[in-house]
Parts: structure tokens; C-alpha cells; sequence
């Protein structure tokens, strides 16, 4: 004789009051509040404002990314608009992705600074934004800007971040050190 | 005879236009609305490219629904090793077909009169007038129960002849859910019958145009406000949509009757259930909110309650009749919408308990509650 299978008790098992248990109010009331927010949203789109609190990412981006957000990456220059970055590959050692691609030249012509990059590429279809190369930088040669514009792509092999685009794309807000002034006028915000 | 003939294709062709169209959007505005009532934008990323140019038409995303269609074509068409192949088959068809039969009774627009409408054509139609739906039945709701019924078969053919176990599940609370509620939903509509008393769906119409105690316009919905709850809930479970959607729990039976379904095959039951959210939202338009008349409104115009009319001309009182059609279904659709995103779904016993213990004695007693009212109104004459 087995007995039959009784429901466990729970000490905070749900109760429900008559006004809930009639289901109708409380299921209308739901409603009331979901179909408010729809129409609340959609009196924002259609005046003209937005009604969504998500962004639409690749042409809008959030302007309070964290201070310390690690974002695109920004080569630093010399006066000179020379790179700072002395191709001693340390970044590109440290990297866990292994996305950073140095090429080193050589110029006897500047006797402090002989060895500098001919080629400085950074692969941002694998690159997983952990900070390490300028941690590793001795140099203060490379670093992160906070925000990420122009990330999405269609085709991943387009992806490759070249050392003209380190050097001279504009961050919002940077930094310690100043750039020379920019030749051309400064991009407009991308949204 | 050519001119019925005529007139009957252009009227198909319309309704067919309609519902598809309507499955087709139906499917952006349920991600759209969705996205908008959790404060999100939704799906917009679908554009058709103009050849030889860079212009993208993205128009909101509403590309998302030919997307997905081409999407469904192009996968493949993968059948499983199931004894009964034919069932498995046809099953998609057996759900899709009835669906879109309904609609063959439920009235678009009034009476249609071609030949005032087009004075060229005047003398081939020869005074014949025409009311705006496929076919006028006499037993038209009896016919609406009839088809929609059938879609029961579709969606347990479909679960037993997958031989699949998540599927036979599926089928089988699909059975179970959907004959409980078709009881249901037959058992409201009776209390309309009653009050109308008739079953073809143009006359139900006609009489919406009337008025209760003088002011107030004689729609289902104030006459038998009970039940026009009672029947929405009933059909939305019918159509196994959210707060009832046990039969393709994905949660607990990955997607139910049509787990091993692919490509088109699994977007008829997709397209079946868009086009019966419409089908809904006409069949309740009809039953509840007046049909295709605007409050007071009739075949001439309208008919204010202080006993003023206003006239209006054949034309406009068609098209405004068409639109409003369209307007009321969509806002229908809308709130089916609503509920299907506010909503947690039910357990399996909580469904057939829902139906059995709650809904069932409440239309009952809606049904008796109209007799006796109807009793005491006209006597004997019932």
C-alpha cells in the first residue's frame, strides 16, 4: 500500500488573499502596467525622443562609460608626432590573444630612440580588451581610451587595427599627456 | 452568375491578402511591441538594399518578417525515420488549412453594392448587392467551431507521428488543452446566440448597430461582458500562446508537437498560429466590439442616439467600414500581444484546472444568468 504522494508544506508557502485568488483584477492590473509602459515608450518615439533605455550600439554610444573602461587602443606620440612605442615586442609577448603584430625598423638618425615600429597591428576580431600590453608598456607607448567606437564589422579580416589608426584616431577625453594639435579637423562623433 | 463569380474572387482574394499580410506583420509587431514594453528598441537591423545603390530601406525593421520567411525556405527539409509518414506530412497542412478557412464566414464590410460604387458597371451587375464576406452561411459560427476544431487534429497528428516523446507530450496537452477550451469558448458563444439570436455572423453585425437603453451601442461586449472575458482567455489558450502555451512548452519540451519539424513545415504551425492571433482578433471584433461598424454606425451612416442620423455616401461608408475592420482586428491582435508578454505561463494541471473548475461553472452560469434575463424580458416568446 503505498500513500498517495503528498505536497510538501513550505513554511513560506504563497498565500493569497480573496481580492488575488479572484485572478481577474490582479491579471488586469499586470496589464495595466506592461500596456502602460508600451504606451508611454511609444508616445517617446513618436515625439521624437527615445523610449528605450538599451542603445543602439554601433551608431550610438554610451557616454558614461567607467573612467577606467578599457576601450580602443591609443598610441602615444612623441612632440615629433613620432610613436612613443620602441618595438621591444613586450606587449605583444604578454598578449593572451597573441593579436598584437610588431615590426621593428631602424633610424641611426634619432640616437635616443633607434628602434621604432614600421608596422603596429593589432587584431580586434580576437583581441579580449584585458589591459595587459600597456600594463606591460615601459614606455607609456600604448593604452586604452575609454570608449569603443567602430568596433562591429562585416567581414573579421578587416578587423586588423593599423598603426596610423592607434596614432591618430581622437578620443572624447584623454589623457595625460597632450597630442600635438590636430592637423585635420577632429571626426564628428560617430552617432 | 460571372459577376457572383467576379465578386467572390475579388472578396478571397482580399481576405486571403489580409491574413496573410497579417501573419507576416503580425510577426514584427509581436518582437516590436515586445521591445517596446521592456524599454527596448527591438529588431531593426533587416534592410532591402535598392539594386545598384546604397540606399538601405530598414523602415523599422518590418523587413524582419521576409527575412524569416526566406529563412525558413532555405533550411533543410529534414524528415525524420518515423513510422507514419504521411501523417507527419500532412499534419503542418491539417493545422494551416482550417485556419485560414475560417474566415470564410466572418464578415469584412456591409452590404457591397458594385454597381453604385462603380456607375460604369452599373448595368453588368444589375442591382445586385453583395455583403463583404466569402461566404454568408446561415450556420456561420457553427461553421467557425467547426474548422477551428480541426486544428486539434493537425497538432496531435503532428506529435504522434514524429515518434518523438517531447512531441507525443506535446500532442497530447495539446488535445487535452485545446478540446477543454473549445468547450469553453462554445459555451460563451451560446450566451451571444441567445441575446442575438442567430448564428450567422453578418446578422450578429447588424444588430450591433443598435442601441441598450438609449445611449449606450448595443455591442457583444456590453451586452455580454462576461463573456466576451471568458471567451478571449478561451481563445488565446485555444491558440496555445502564452499564459496557456504547455503544448510547445520550450522549457520543458523543447518545442512541443513540432520538435521535429524543419523549415517551412515548422513555419506553417508558426504561420498558423500569426494568422489564428488574427483570426481571433476578427472573430472577437465580430462577436464583441461591433464588427466592422463604427459605434452607431450602419450600412447608411450613422445613427445617433438622440434619433439623429447622418447619412453617408455608399462609398465612404465602405471604406470606412474596411478600415475600421482592420483598425479593431489589429488593436485585437495587439492585446493578445500584450498578454502573451505580461504574462508567466501556467503549470499543465493549473491549465486543465483552470478550465474544468473556473472557467467552465463561470460560463455556465453566464449562459444560465442570460436565459433567465432573456426569459423574463420576452416571456414565452423564447
Amino acid at each position: 500500500m503505498i500513500a498517495p504522494y503528498q505536497r510538501k508544506a513550505y513554511w513560506n508557502a504563497a498565500t493569497m488573499s480573496l481580492w488575488e485568488r479572484a485572478y481577474l483584477p490582479e491579471i488586469l492590473r499586470g496589464l495595466a502596467i506592461t500596456g502602460g509602459i508600451f504606451l508611454r515608450n511609444m508616445g517617446r518615439w513618436i515625439s521624437g525622443r527615445k523610449g528605450a533605455l538599451t542603445t543602439y550600439y554601433p551608431e550610438e554610444t554610451r557616454f558614461d562609460y567607467a573612467p577606467a573602461n578599457r576601450g580602443k587602443h591609443v598610441l602615444t606620440q612623441r612632440p615629433d608626432g613620432k610613436p612613443q612605442c620602441i618595438a621591444c615586442n613586450l606587449c605583444a609577448t604578454v598578449c593572451p590573444a597573441k593579436v598584437i603584430e610588431i615590426e621593428a625598423g631602424f633610424d641611426p638618425s634619432d640616437a635616443a630612440h633607434p628602434k621604432f615600429p614600421l608596422r603596429f597591428e593589432i587584431d580586434y576580431s580576437r583581441c579580449v580588451f584585458c589591459g595587459l600590453c600597456f600594463e606591460a608598456c615601459p614606455e607609456d607607448a600604448i593604452r586604452m581610451a575609454k570608449e569603443t567606437p567602430g568596433l562591429t564589422s562585416h567581414d573579421r579580416h578587416a578587423m586588423w587595427l593599423t598603426l596610423d589608426d592607434m596614432l591618430h584616431w581622437q578620443p572624447q577625453s584623454d589623457v595625460a599627456k597632450p597630442y600635438p594639435a590636430a592637423t585635420a579637423p577632429q571626426s564628428p562623433r560617430p552617432d | 452568375m460571372t459577376q457572383d463569380l467576379a465578386i467572390a474572387i475579388v472578396f478571397i482574394a482580399y481576405a486571403m491578402g489580409m491574413l496573410i499580410t497579417f501573419g507576416t506583420l503580425l510577426t514584427w509587431v509581436e518582437r516590436k511591441q515586445a521591445a517596446v514594453m521592456s524599454d527596448r528598441i527591438g529588431a531593426n537591423r533587416a534592410y532591402i538594399r535598392l539594386p545598384y545603390t546604397q540606399i538601405k530601406l530598414v523602415w523599422w525593421g518590418l523587413f524582419h518578417g521576409v527575412a524569416d520567411g526566406i529563412k525558413m525556405l532555405l533550411k533543410e527539409d529534414f524528415k525524420p525515420r518515423t513510422y507514419d509518414a504521411v501523417a507527419y506530412a500532412i499534419a503542418p497542412w491539417v493545422v494551416f488549412t482550417p485556419v485560414l478557412l475560417v474566415f470564410a464566414v466572418v464578415p469584412f464590410g456591409g452590404q457591397l453594392d458594385p454597381g453604385r460604387l462603380f456607375p460604369g458597371l452599373a448595368d453588368w451587375f444589375g442591382g445586385r448587392t453583395y455583403p463583404m464576406q466569402i461566404a454568408r452561411l446561415d450556420a456561420g459560427l457553427l461553421v467557425v467551431f467547426a474548422f477551428s476544431g480541426l486544428t486539434v487534429l493537425g497538432a496531435m497528428l503532428a506529435g504522434w507521428s514524429s515518434d518523438n516523446k517531447f512531441s507525443l507530450l506535446g500532442g497530447v496537452r495539446a488535445g487535452a488543452q485545446m478540446i477543454s477550451y473549445e468547450l469553453v469558448m462554445g459555451l460563451t458563444v451560446l450566451g451571444l446566440i441567445l441575446v442575438y439570436g442567430s448564428v450567422d455572423l453578418g446578422a450578429m453585425v447588424q444588430q450591433q448597430s443598435g442601441l441598450v437603453w438609449g445611449f449606450l451601442p448595443a455591442w457583444g461586449v456590453v451586452l455580454q461582458p462576461f463573456a466576451a472575458v471568458l471567451f478571449m482567455t478561451a481563445a488565446i489558450a485555444e491558440n496555445k500562446r502564452i499564459p496557456f502555451d504547455l503544448p510547445e512548452a520550450e522549457s520543458e519540451l523543447i518545442a512541443g508537437y513540432y520538435t521535429e519539424y524543419t523549415s517551412m513545415k515548422m513555419g506553417l504551425f508558426m504561420f498558423a498560429e500569426f494568422i489564428e492571433i488574427a483570426i481571433i482578433g476578427a472573430l472577437f471584433t465580430t462577436l464583441f466590439l461591433g464588427g466592422y461598424n463604427l459605434p452607431y454606425m450602419n450600412d447608411a451612416g450613422f445613427a445617433l442616439p438622440g434619433g439623429h442620423t447622418i447619412a453617408m455616401s455608399h462609398g465612404a461608408a465602405v471604406l470606412t467600414q474596411l478600415v475600421v475592420f482592420l483598425v479593431k482586428v489589429m488593436l485585437v491582435c495587439s492585446f493578445q500581444i500584450l498578454v502573451r508578454w505580461s504574462l508567466p505561463r501556467f503549470r499543465y494541471d493549473q491549465v486543465l484546472r483552470f478550465a474544468w473548475t473556473f472557467m467552465l461553472p463561470l460560463a455556465l452560469v453566464n449562459l444560465t444568468v442570460t436565459a433567465v434575463w432573456l426569459w423574463m424580458q420576452h416571456g414565452t416568446a423564447l
